[in-house]
């Protein structure tokens, strides 16, 4: 199982249109990725509801076709 | 749907320690390098944790990510409040905010000087 970073992007972006989305492919195997997310919509959220907000951007892909995917999220300072 | 018998077997684990961890292996032997860093990252602070392997129970292990609505194994619960997986662990690690928390909460931790 793999997934494309353009496509991960595309889905954080649909969902998130101000976000901006930085993403390194850690293994080359298109399933272990890094991704620092920056978006307004995470103002006033704990980390928790943060990564949330993305995994629903993901629509269940995370933890299925996507392994592995070290998340960091902020909102704009 | 989560059922009801499930839900209250978690409801049972979470709360049968201050510090509950969902993870795939066992402290002793972790067999996935995120849950290796969640309990590198207890171990550090000498907080003392009940390990629940999650690879002993298909239906535990799908139950869990919707009983906390996060789609991934580890899960650390601190006295029955979910903290997050290894990501959001290690950050607060890294921040001090994870010995803060544990400490407003009654709970053993603190970093040790370097290990012996």
């Amino acid at each position: 199982m793999a997934m494309e970073a353009n496509e991960i992007e595309r889905l954080i972006k649909e969902a998130l249109p101000d976000a901006q989305v930085t993403i390194e492919d850690l293994r080359g195997d298109g399933d272990h990725y890094a991704c620092h997310v920056v978006s307004s919509a995470f103002s006033g959220k704990n980390r928790v509801q943060q990564h949330q907000l993305v995994y629903k951007a993901l629509q269940g892909r995370m933890g299925t076709e996507l392994h592995a995917l070290a998340l960091q999220t902020a909102a704009p300072n | 749907m989560l059922d009801e018998t499930l839900k209250t077997r978690i409801d049972g684990e979470v709360a049968s320690s201050d510090v509950v961890l969902f993870m795939k292996g066992t402290p002793v032997f972790p067999q996935c390098g995120f849950s290796a860093v969640v309990v590198q990252v207890l171990s550090h602070l000498g907080t003392k944790f009940k390990g629940v392997n999650v690879l002993d129970d298909p239906s535990l292990r799908e139950g869990i990510k919707e009983y906390s609505s996060w789609p991934t194994i580890p899960q650390l619960y601190v006295k029955g409040e979910f903290v997050g997986g290894c990501d959001i662990v290690r950050e607060m690690f890294e921040t001090g905010e994870l010995m803060e928390l544990m400490n407003s909460r009654g709970v053993e931790a603190r970093p040790s000087e370097g290990v012996a």
